[in-house]
């Protein structure tokens, strides 16, 4: 089977279609994976995915519909259990390693093909029928709007929650919002890259760009280039090679681009520097000079109280 | 920028509290359009509630709050929040002129637009067109803090709520911060109303002061309020209000073994701010038991 015979056929133009919208999904969550410090949550997510879709497997024979379901149960746990994002992180470990057990324990019931299980971990795109890859459109096309809906709100509660709650913005519920488009995206990319190899579409591709740009809009677009570049580069190339799975050169051209990205990031954006130290560019008075801390009076020591009083306030 | 003049705030026999914790109660105050109010007290006597009440962010437990006559709205167009400064994270993917940006629309539906002419306004206005390209991160706290302003003058609110503004800056950002609250204010008749630990660095562009503490409070000028008899009244002991120069310091609020009714943890977690006036009173003579520190 030649490079352009397997171009030819539906079921490899299928999957290039779909890696391609998955990868819109993942390259667009992906920066604020990265801002949100949520890296954790998308590992827990997928993990759990697979739990689901063993589940899934044992119970409908069906991978996608228990991966889904998998991973929009643990966004709810983990909104719930992990409110704080101190306490976030030690939830989903909890979570994770629970669900993990589970999973492996509903892996041993399956008594189907063994490379079910395989494919569950490290993608098989190629495996997936026809009504399967209806449901990956869906998944991509609702992350894809939901994002374009809520995405300055969800941008300002990811940089300055504080401010945006000040604003109006309803910051948790926003949080719960990007757990469930997470979940979605998860899903979808487990079908492309596994379970295992999520986060090389959820996460490399918005780190990376991070690395070449402040600009949100330029992140969002190079961070989708960059998932779509790795998805379909690397179904392409596993078509070139066919006894390599996919997954393998998909992470490796997501790592190779944040490599790169890193290399050059620092000659893009962070070696410049900007105003120089503390309002040396602004108008600040030179004049002032501030002397030790010891001598200069200060009004107030606000934190300290004297005894119980009775006195009524004066007005 | 446009200038849509100030908002008048009312208070009127307002009370918080978070349980039985009392924060502040029967508070009594009128803010007229274009004045400048200062809140100070001690930490977790509900300065930083005050201005979430304002916001509308906390309802009061008891009394009236408006603004302009209408109860604060959540979320409100005609309010600029500055919030306690927190440094941007060095690697965080926005540029300043984004951070302004979302000041102006970033609570609607959406993307981002590439160009937004208020933003750019309130940054001129601020001067900080020269930095607003840089990642937000990179920049010093004096620059960030500029930017931060810009976002919450981006809006062109009719009431600035700040909360600690000068907290992280050095004296030199203190000043020309400062400088740029009080021309803006001016030019625009904003109402201001500002949270701080020390009054001295705003001293002069202050109209009132309205001083929380332990559940009481005190309002007037600067001059009736930061004196040695109303303090002494409303913390219940002895406290000195030394004037230094231009300088105002209070002393004498520590030394109690006691935590009295408007304590540190009353604030919770509002008032993050570990206030550099908690150190000024240590080491006073005459003060020998200076807990307190947190």
């Amino acid at each position: 089977m030649g490079f352009g015979f397997l171009l030819a056929q539906p079921f490899a133009q299928h999957a290039l279609l779909a890696a391609a919208l998955v990868a819109v999904a993942a390259g667009l969550i992906s920066p604020f994976v990265v801002t949100r410090g949520m890296a954790f949550a998308v590992h827990g997510t997928a993990e759990l995915a697979f739990t689901g879709a063993a589940a899934g497997l044992l119970v409908a024979n069906n991978a996608i519909v228990g991966a889904l379901v998998g991973s929009l149960v643990v966004a709810a746990l983990i909104a719930t259990l992990g409110a704080s994002p101190r306490e976030r992180d030690s939830a989903i470990g909890s979570i994770l390693a629970f669900g993990m057990g589970i999973g492996i324990l509903l892996l041993g019931f399956y008594h189907g093909f063994a490379t079910a299980a395989t494919n569950i971990l490290f993608g098989n795109i190629f495996g997936v029928s026809g009504s399967q890859l209806l449901v990956l459109l869906a998944l991509g096309l609702i992350v894809v709007i939901v994002m374009a809906i809520w995405y300055r709100p969800l941008l300002f509660a990811s940089i300055d929650p504080d401010t945006a709650e000040a604003r109006g913005v309803p910051t948790r519920r926003l949080g719960l919002l990007f757990l469930l488009v997470l979940a979605l995206t998860v899903t979808g990319a487990a079908q492309v890259v596994g379970t295992l190899l999520v986060l090389s579409l959820a996460i490399t591709p918005g780190a990376a760009a991070q690395r070449l740009s402040a600009s949100p809009l330029v992140v969002a677009g190079l961070s989708i280039l960059f998932a779509i570049i790795a998805a379909d580069g690397g179904l392409l190339m596993s078509f070139e090679i066919t006894t390599v799975k996919a997954s393998v050169f998909i992470t490796s051209i997501s790592f190779a681009l944040y490599l790169l990205a890193r290399a050059a990031g620092p000659a893009l954006r962070g070696r410049r520097r900007y105003g120089g130290p503390e309002l040396a560019a602004d108008d600040a008075p030179e004049t002032f000079v501030p002397g030790p801390a010891a001598v200069q009076p200060r009004p107030a020591a606000p934190g300290q109280r004297g005894a119980h009083g009775h006195g009524q306030p004066p007005r | 920028m446009n200038g849509p003049g100030g908002a008048d705030v009312a208070l009127h026999a307002a009370t918080l509290r978070y349980g039985r914790h009392l924060i502040w109660e029967d508070l009594d105050l009128e803010v007229a359009p274009g004045e400048r109010l200062a809140v100070l007290g001690p930490n977790g006597a509900g300065k930083t509630t005050l201005l979430k009440v304002l916001l509308g962010l906390i309802p009061l437990s008891a009394g009236t709050v408006t603004i302009d006559g209408r109860p604060p709205a959540h979320g409100s167009e005609q309010a600029g929040y500055l919030a306690q400064q927190r440094m941007f994270d060095p690697d965080l993917p926005i540029r300043g002129r984004d951070l302004v940006q979302l000041g102006v629309d970033g609570h609607r539906l959406g993307l981002p637009r590439a160009h937004c002419p208020q933003a750019e306004a309130a940054i001129e206005a601020v001067g900080a067109g020269s930095y607003a390209s840089a990642p937000v991160g990179r920049l010093s706290g004096g620059q960030q803090q500029r930017l931060r302003i810009a976002q919450a003058l981006a809006g062109g609110p009719r009431l600035l709520l700040c909360d600690e503004p000068l907290l992280s800056l050095d004296p030199a950002s203190q000043q020309s911060v400062t400088a740029l609250f009080d021309d803006y204010c001016r030019a625009h008749g904003t109402t201001l109303v500002l949270v701080t630990h020390e009054i001295t660095p705003i001293a002069g562009i202050i109209d009132r002061v309205l001083y929380v503490a332990r559940g009481r409070w005190a309002a007037g000028s600067p001059d009736t309020v930061m004196d040695t008899e109303t303090l002494s009244a409303l913390y219940g002991s002895h406290i000195d209000v030394i004037r230094v120069h231009d300088r105002i310091v209070v002393v004498g609020e520590g030394g109690g073994p006691h935590h009295p009714p408007g304590g540190s943890h009353q604030g919770h977690g509002h008032d993050r701010g570990q206030g550099r006036g908690d150190l000024d009173g240590g080491g006073h003579p005459g003060h020998p038991a200076q807990g307190g520190h947190r």
